[in-house]
């Protein structure tokens, strides 16, 4: 049993004690285990360094910590030595025990196992001399990749953990937190952007016996995963900042919803619940103060639409994961009927920095009308995929060039979709806008929760639309027409132009159907659907009259529309592509130009792949 | 209220579902008091139990005293439980254009017979699912199966043995 939490001093303690425990070691080896690891097998690369370290007898003088994500997936599992802060990537249980031999008896950097920065194209031994860490600015997550997310205390130690808390339940009112919430200009990070200091007011001012606190992890969008990385990495973080909003409302109970798809978020996050349970930071009598405050995690079951406000509601209460008309919104009659605020993982991971800095300080961060940092997700065609956070208002071309590396094999940038299928693309003539709230929606794009898939020359825009088209349609409720119906119909219209039978009218019809769908759906995601349709018909019509006047693809990715053939001034008459063809669609003799017969070809683009001469064309 | 199942609906006993049904009565009696608990329930049984047929649904809806259709409603809604009975892994063998005229079905018939298990079916030991893909994107590596989220390259019926062995 623990000794309970009950003031500044006993946090004072806890740090004092664990960094007395970790100042008997030289080093520190901190191991990455966030999702993208843990994938690459970094549970094996831990092991291997733990015992390399007894046989090299290190073991006194090094230890080792797992901690979250610390960003850069795209080259795990990566570690972090400190105190001299050299970051090592690609880690194998193969490549270990040289690596730690040569760094802690030979003290010698292992330069080919450091990060290599794709633009001065050279190894950066130092993490903070890397670009893609040096040009981000971290408040929601100061704490990823450098506390261990399974010990409370040091996320205390490390962190400064739960010192926010305290200064909030000991000396504010909730109103005065409320205040230095507003103060701070944050915005809802789930996508809306509303401000938060207002709906916090808004839950403070609601009358009601009991209150509820949610904190909304259906992180659904395909190619998001920054919530996922918060609450693994830093857990108590989140808890933090929730124990904070419910003082500031007046609510005693909290909800946590994540999606089922995530299990060791789940299962990290349960754990630092109880953690703080067993030190008196969750349940009766925070801080010795009158206020009491706990958690339960309810776990969804794969519907996309839980996380529209009102759904997710209805899915905490063990129904259908339906969304209903509002008003009244949740903050006067939501969960259980009760009134309820809810908002995403990143926004209170925002918040003990909020409390604990100031609001000046977090003010001086971001544009005018939007304050503090974004965490996005880097996936698609980017050098360094991973999570990043920058400030608001950054361009889009920074993030994607100096932190993400650039565009993989040296290909051009076409666009990036900003917010999953709600959101919309950006264009190489819009990529040094910045990126805030009210720029990207005047580019028919949106900040969304913060996917950014980056996409290159080979991909297909109409390609792009009909997928996400196909993601909302199967994920739609089915609870308004035009939701069901609408996105059925654009999805059906999509394809047919993707295989080829396309007809002029569909594209009037496709943006006829996608301002219907946008202006009479029920709920927000039904409403922003048609916003991948929209915003690539804005942008890339062009490429959709290909498809329907020329039957062409021009990026080559439809099927339906592509046909190889040989030329046979290249061809060398190899046989390489005849013997690869699965349907023996290419015929020849040896020595001289083969010839593909497009009746049997079934376009899988094996030839391409084999021939060495770049001999097939596909058109 | 209803008393617990005392005896499986397929065999006298020893088949464990006895067992399954105290431990489902245990997460319930955890969760009888706090309110909208239904979802955490099913997901529980489904971890139990592998499945959510509908007497195991009319069993939990006794149980907590709320209407079947509304546990049904909630079932059929939700992407994450299923109805069917799945086995521990699924197993898929592409039929895309590449890996059918590579022996795609030679796999398939191969499978058929040495696990005794039709398409769409699960083995007796519950050990795999069994189903039939589409083109998985892996044509230059036809054949191909997936197992979970695992894609196996090259696949020959001796290899096929291998690899379900390791299972």
């Amino acid at each position: 049993m623990v000794k309970k939490i009950s003031s500044l001093a006993d946090l004072e303690l806890i740090a004092k004690e664990y960094g007395e425990r970790m100042s008997a070691y030289e080093h520190q080896i901190l191991v990455c285990a966030g999702a993208g690891c843990i994938s690459c097998g970094c549970g094996a690369v831990r092991d291997t360094v733990r015992s390399t370290l007894s046989e090299l007898g290190l073991d006194n003088k090094a230890i080792v910590k797992e901690t979250g994500c610390m960003g850069t997936c795209a080259v795990g599992p990566v570690m972090l030595l400190l105190p001299e802060r050299i970051f090592y990537v690609g880690l194998t249980p193969e490549n270990i025990p040289s690596l730690l031999k040569a760094h802690f008896v030979d003290g010698k950097v292992v330069e080919e196992r450091t990060f290599f920065d794709p633009i001065q194209k050279k190894y950066i031994p130092g993490m903070d001399d890397i670009p893609f860490y040096k040009e981000q600015v971290r408040i929601v997550l100061r704490n990823c990749g450098i506390v261990e997310y399974g010990q409370i205390e040091s996320y205390i130690a490390d962190g400064g953990g739960y010192r926010a808390a305290h200064k909030a339940l000991t000396s504010m009112t909730p109103g005065e937190v409320v205040g230095e919430v507003k103060a701070s200009g944050l915005r809802g990070r789930g996508g809306g952007g509303f401000p938060t200091g207002q709906k916090w007011e808004a839950g403070l001012n609601a009358a009601g016996d009991r209150k509820y606190l949610v904190c909304n992890a259906d992180e659904g969008d395909p190619g998001a995963f920054m919530d996922r990385s918060v609450i693994e990495g830093d857990p108590h973080n989140v808890i933090e900042g929730m124990i904070i909003g419910g003082y500031a409302i007046g609510a005693t109970r909290g909800f946590v919803y994540i999606r089922a798809e995530y299990p060791i978020a789940v299962e990290r996050l349960s754990a630092a619940i109880a953690e703080a349970r067993d030190y008196g930071l969750l349940g009766d009598n925070l801080f010795g103060t009158d206020f009491s405050f706990d958690l339960e995690i309810r776990i969804g079951a794969g519907a996309f639409v839980c996380g529209e406000e009102t759904a997710l509601m209805a899915s905490i209460e063990g129904q259908r994961g339906e969304p209903r008309q509002k008003p009244p919104f949740p903050f006067q009659a939501g969960l259980f009927g009760k009134p309820t605020i809810i908002n995403n993982v990143e926004t209170y991971a925002n918040i003990p920095s909020i409390i604990d800095g100031g609001a000046a300080k977090f003010a001086s961060i971001g544009t005018e009308k939007a304050k503090g940092t974004k965490v996005f997700a880097l996936a698609g065609n980017i050098i360094t995929s991973g999570i990043v956070e920058v400030p608001i208002g950054t361009k889009m071309e920074d993030i994607i060039y100096k932190i993400g590396g650039g565009i993989l094999n040296g290909k051009k940038f076409k666009a990036a979709q900003v917010g999953g299928p709600s959101g919309g693309c950006i264009t190489s003539d819009n990529v040094d806008v910045p990126m805030d709230y009210e720029t990207l929606i005047a580019r028919s794009a949106m900040m969304g929760s913060g996917g950014l898939i980056v996409m290159d020359e080979d991909t297909c825009m109409v390609d792009t639309a009909r997928f996400f088209l196909d993601f909302v349609q199967d994920e739609s409720c089915g609870k308004c027409t035009a939701c069901r119906l609408g996105t059925k119909r654009m999805l059906e219209i999509l394809q047919r132009i993707t295989r080829g039978k396309g007809r002029m009218d569909d594209l009037d019809t496709l943006m006829e159907l996608a301002e219907t769908v946008r202006d009479s759906a029920m709920c927000g995601l039904g409403q922003t659907s048609p916003n991948p349709v929209l915003s690539t018909l804005r942008f890339f019509r062009e490429e959709y009259e290909a498809h329907v006047i020329d039957k062409k693809c021009p990026a080559g990715v439809c099927v339906h529309l592509l046909s190889y053939s040989i030329n046979p001034e290249k061809c060398k008459g190899c046989s390489a592509c005849a013997r690869a063809c699965p349907v023996e669609a290419i015929v020849g003799e040896l020595k001289k130009p083969y010839v593909i017969d497009r009746t049997i070809c079934v376009k899988c683009g094996n030839c391409m792949t084999v021939c060495k001469f770049g001999a097939i064309v596909k058109e | 209220m209803s008393e617990t199942r005392q005896e499986c609906r397929f065999c006298a006993g020893g088949c464990g579902e006895q067992a399954k049904y105290a431990e489902l009565d245990t997460v319930i009696e955890s969760y009888k008091d706090r309110e909208g608990c239904l979802i955490m329930v099913l997901h529980a049984a489904q971890e139990i139990f592998g499945y959510l047929p509908i007497e195991l649904q009319t069993y939990i809806a006794d149980k907590l005293m709320i209407p079947l259709s509304e546990v049904y409603g909630v079932v059929s809604f939700y992407s994450f439980f299923s109805m069917k009975e799945c086995g521990k892994h699924t197993l898929r063998v592409c039929l895309g254009t590449a890996c059918y005229v590579r022996g795609g079905m030679r796999l398939i018939e191969h499978i058929k017979e040495k696990l005794n298990v039709e398409v769409g079916g699960t083995t007796a030991d519950k050990t795999f699912t069994f189903e039939v893909a589409r083109c998985i994107g892996a044509c230059g590596l036809a054949p191909a199966i997936m197992i979970d989220d695992e894609v196996y390259k090259h696949v020959t019926p001796k290899y096929l043995d291998e690899i379900l062995a390791g299972y």
